[in-house]
């Protein structure tokens, strides 16, 4: 038996959760993570290639087989800290990126059998090193004297913070909201990625002497040109992608639909689930329609169920296999009894004498040609036309560029849906001194694909600071 | 954490105004605009608007009226207390210039948002007239105040308890009869005083503007909680707004959904006053 044929025996080892049937009653986290034996033994699987596969789809280029020797070897503490030399926010990451179709995608051992779950161990090992208490903070050069302003506390906001105060600058977050994070916060429920976790990396930044300014909407309290006469050095844009896109069709003002950024947000970064010990209401609907297909419409769907709903239908115009959800996040939801109308799109919302929502009229789909995206095209069958009871709509169609810093920044190059130009490499606007990263230059993308950019503007910042003096 | 520099009560307590330390707001801050605040970090983001600011002290005005559980616990704050969370300035600040001669109709609290825009027009060199409206005589609030930035002043109460007996629609309507050099009407306060103000104009073909009350949460066109259909499309009050052309907005839909959170508003309002006893 060689080597690999004596690897591939052990399974892919599966990751303790929480039944299906509790956990959609409450907003705990859902897995419970492994174990150090069950990670251990999930790392013996790894072939250490020479050339890892995993690393090219690994849009930050962490050194995966590295990390997994050492969680074999039982260094927890030294795999934490070899993710972190290419991956700040690892316990993040672990539990929210789309791995199928990144580093487990390209694994080896995937051909035949189940890939590594790079994820589930990225994920272990940066728990483990955040249970230990505090993380030892990293001797910070002396300060260069110059300053950064960072708009906005995403993923790539944060990441660039934080690998610009281990070079020596001072670095200042300017956030339009009262918490750090962005959509990790306000977006992305509890029980998929507890907010503890973003509030720990966040307090590990503040130790490096990262400041934050909260309730700091730049555009309005402040303007970037304002920031740059202030004396910052740069200015950095991780704005995010943060306007609702709203279907435009008859009815979608009633009481009872909600943007997901709404939903969301209310239930979040508000803790309305726990109304009213906190403050923020929202409506609990019985019969609830989500719409849309992707991790934002699972989350939606999924908050509807803890928020006590009887009914929660998922409403996609195309056919599962199109789904842009984590595949993790489409079998959870169907394992909480999250329903599936594939091929359906909602015509309009039926209202009552009070304005509140009761029904919303769909039609069926076909899938047609290919479209520009490549995926089949939706079409809609004549006479299909059907009515499903709802009482709470929740619109998950994407998001799209907010304006209202883009918007007062003078010669700002934007393209046509007002995302920011930036070049890809470093950042740069075609503003001096203005760098720009994540949601706001690509479009709603993924919490790595952010990251990536906080890192590569931070690189580029960081020279220009260099040899300006 | 914004501290709270001076209280007053008004209109036998159920109106409360703050003088709060906010230097960088009030630097920024225009007539027409808002703040949003969070009280504590169980509270509720609610907006409220700056009826004035002083930039060379630092300070931001607010007057809200007591109707619910967040502006009751804020009222419970005394100076010297802080509030958590103000986010400002908001919202787009009204486009001031000088018409000729302009109405002001404030209603209610609706007053405290109407003072500093009708300010605003004075200073600018408009002749404003202003009509002040309440139901009963303590209720009507910022009287003198309204008064000393109007050339004309006419106050109206429901009951006849003071100024005109009627609504500000009355008084304004006779206006409208009188005088042919109105350019322009700014009305302020409930949704249904605002719907009437405009009812009232439309005839006349007066330009009327209204500032929508929307239910809102983060206040930056971020969610949508704050939509309204004006011109028969969807604007975003928080951003697009707060103030709009109100022979185009669609009342009855704001009525309602100001209204989508009326049971759990009582719950919490229950909930608060029992914690208080
Ligand atoms: C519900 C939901 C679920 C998701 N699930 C996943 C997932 O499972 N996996 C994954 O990889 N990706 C997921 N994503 C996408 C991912 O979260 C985003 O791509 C990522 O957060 C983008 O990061 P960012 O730093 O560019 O911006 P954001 O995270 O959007 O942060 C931007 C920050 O900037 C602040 N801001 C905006 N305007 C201003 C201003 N004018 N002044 C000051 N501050 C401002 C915002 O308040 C916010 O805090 C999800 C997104 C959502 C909404
Ligand atoms: C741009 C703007 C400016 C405003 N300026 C003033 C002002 O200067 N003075 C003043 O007294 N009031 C003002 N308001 C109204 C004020 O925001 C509400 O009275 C307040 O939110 C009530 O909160 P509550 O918890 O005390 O009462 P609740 O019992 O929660 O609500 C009472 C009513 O207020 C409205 N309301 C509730 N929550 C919100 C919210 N998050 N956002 C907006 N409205 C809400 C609803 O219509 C509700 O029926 C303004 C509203 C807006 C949108
Ligand atoms: S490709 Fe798979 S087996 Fe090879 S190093 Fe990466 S995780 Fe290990
Ligand atoms: S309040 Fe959220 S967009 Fe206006």
């Amino acid at each position: 038996m060689t080597e690999k044929e004596k690897k591939e025996k052990i399974p892919r080892q599966p990751m303790p959760e929480q039944d299906p049937k509790k956990r959609s009653m409450n907003f705990d986290e859902v897995p419970y993570g492994y174990t150090p034996e069950l990670a251990q033994k999930e790392a013996s699987r790894c072939l250490q290639c020479k050339k890892p596969k995993c690393v090219e789809g690994c849009p930050v280029g962490v050194k995966i087989p590295e990390f997994i020797n050492l969680i074999a070897e039982g260094d927890f503490i030294g795999a934490a800290k070899k993710l972190k030399e290419d991956n700040s926010l690892p316990a993040v990451c672990g539990r929210v990126c789309p791995q199928e179709s990144q580093c487990e995608a390209l694994c080896v051992l995937g051909k035949k059998d189940e890939p590594v779950a790079v994820g589930r161990l990225e994920r272990f090992a940066a728990d483990y090193e955040r249970a230990q208490g505090t993380v030892d903070l990293p001797q910070l050069p002396p300060p260069t004297g110059k300053k950064v302003a960072v708009v906005g506390s995403g993923p790539a906001g944060l990441t660039l913070a934080g690998d610009l105060i281990k070079f020596g600058h001072q670095v200042t977050i300017f956030e339009a909201l009262h918490k750090p994070g962005g959509v990790l916060v306000y977006g992305i429920p509890e029980f998929r990625l507890p907010k503890a976790i973003v509030e720990a990396e966040v307090d590990y930044l503040k130790r490096l002497g990262v400041e934050i300014k909260y309730n700091h909407v730049v555009g309005k309290i402040l303007t970037v040109d304002e920031l740059l006469e202030m004396g910052y050095d740069a200015v950095f844009l991780g704005v995010g992608a943060g306007l609702p896109v709203f279907m435009n069709i008859p009815g979608e003002n009633l009481c009872g639909i909600y943007s997901a950024n709404e939903y969301l947000t209310r239930s979040n970064l508000m803790k309305a689930y726990l109304f009213p010990k906190y403050d923020t209401p929202i409506a609990v609907g019985k019969n609830v329609a989500v719409i849309g297909g992707g991790n934002v419409a699972m989350d939606s769907a999924r908050t509807a169920l803890r928020l006590g709903a009887n009914n929660v239908h998922i409403v996609y115009r195309r056919s599962k296999t199109e789904l842009p959800a984590r595949a993790e996040e489409v079998h959870h939801a169907e394992e909480e009894g999250v329903q599936f109308k594939f091929l359906t799109a909602p015509l309009r919302y039926i209202g009552n004498a009070d304005g509140w929502v009761t029904g919303m009229e769909c039609i069926q789909m076909e899938l047609g040609e290919p479209d520009d995206s490549g995926r089949r095209r939706p079409v809609p069958i004549e006479d299909s036309n059907f009515t499903l009871d709802v009482d709470l709509a929740v619109i998950a169609i994407g998001t799209g560029a907010n304006p209202i810093i883009t918007g007062t920044i003078p010669n700002l190059e934007l393209n046509k849906w007002g995302y920011i130009v930036a070049d890809e490499a470093t950042g740069k606007t075609s503003r001096e001194r203005v760098y720009a990263g994540g949601d706001i230059v690509t479009g709603a993308a993924t919490v790595i694909l952010a990251m990536g950019a906080g890192r590569n503007s931070s690189q580029a910042i960081h020279q220009y600071l260099m040899n300006k003096s | 954490m914004f501290k709270i520099l001076e209280k007053w009560e008004m209109a036998d307590n159920t109106v409360c105004h703050f003088k709060i330390e906010a230097p960088l707001i009030a630097k920024k801050a225009q007539p027409g605009q808002f703040v949003v605040l969070r009280p504590n970090e169980t509270g509720e983001r609610i907006p409220l608007t700056m009826a004035g600011t002083d930039p060379a002290q630092g300070t931001i005005d607010i007057i809200f009226q007591v109707v619910g559980k967040t502006t009751a616990l804020l009222r419970t704050l005394q100076k010297g207390d802080a509030i958590l969370d103000i986010i400002g300035p908001l919202g787009r600040p009204t486009h001031v210039e000088k018409l000729g001669t302009v109405i002001c109709v404030g209603g209610g609290t609706g007053i405290a948002v109407l003072y500093p825009i009708t300010r605003a027009l004075q200073e600018i060199g408009n002749h404003v007239i202003s009509i002040v409206g309440a139901r009963t005589k303590y209720l009507l609030i910022l009287e003198d105040e309204m008064k000393n930035v109007s050339d004309e002043f006419f106050i109206t109460t429901d009951d006849g308890s003071y100024g005109r007996h009627g609504f500000v629609t009355d008084a304004l309507k006779d206006l409208l009869d009188e005088r042919t050099d109105i350019k322009l009407v700014v009305g302020i306060g409930p949704v249904p005083m605002m719907k009437f103000v405009c009812k009232t104009t439309e005839p006349y073909g007066v330009k009327t503007l209204v500032s929508l009350n929307t239910i809102m949460v983060d206040a930056t066109g971020m969610c949508g909680a704050c939509r309204a259909t004006v011109g028969g499309k969807t604007q975003f009050c928080c951003v697009d707004g707060p103030e709009f052309d109100g022979h185009q907005v669609d009342f009855d839909e704001l009525m309602k959904r100001q209204a989508a959170y009326l049971k759990e508003e009582r719950q919490s309002y229950e909930r608060f006053q029992k914690e208080q006893e």
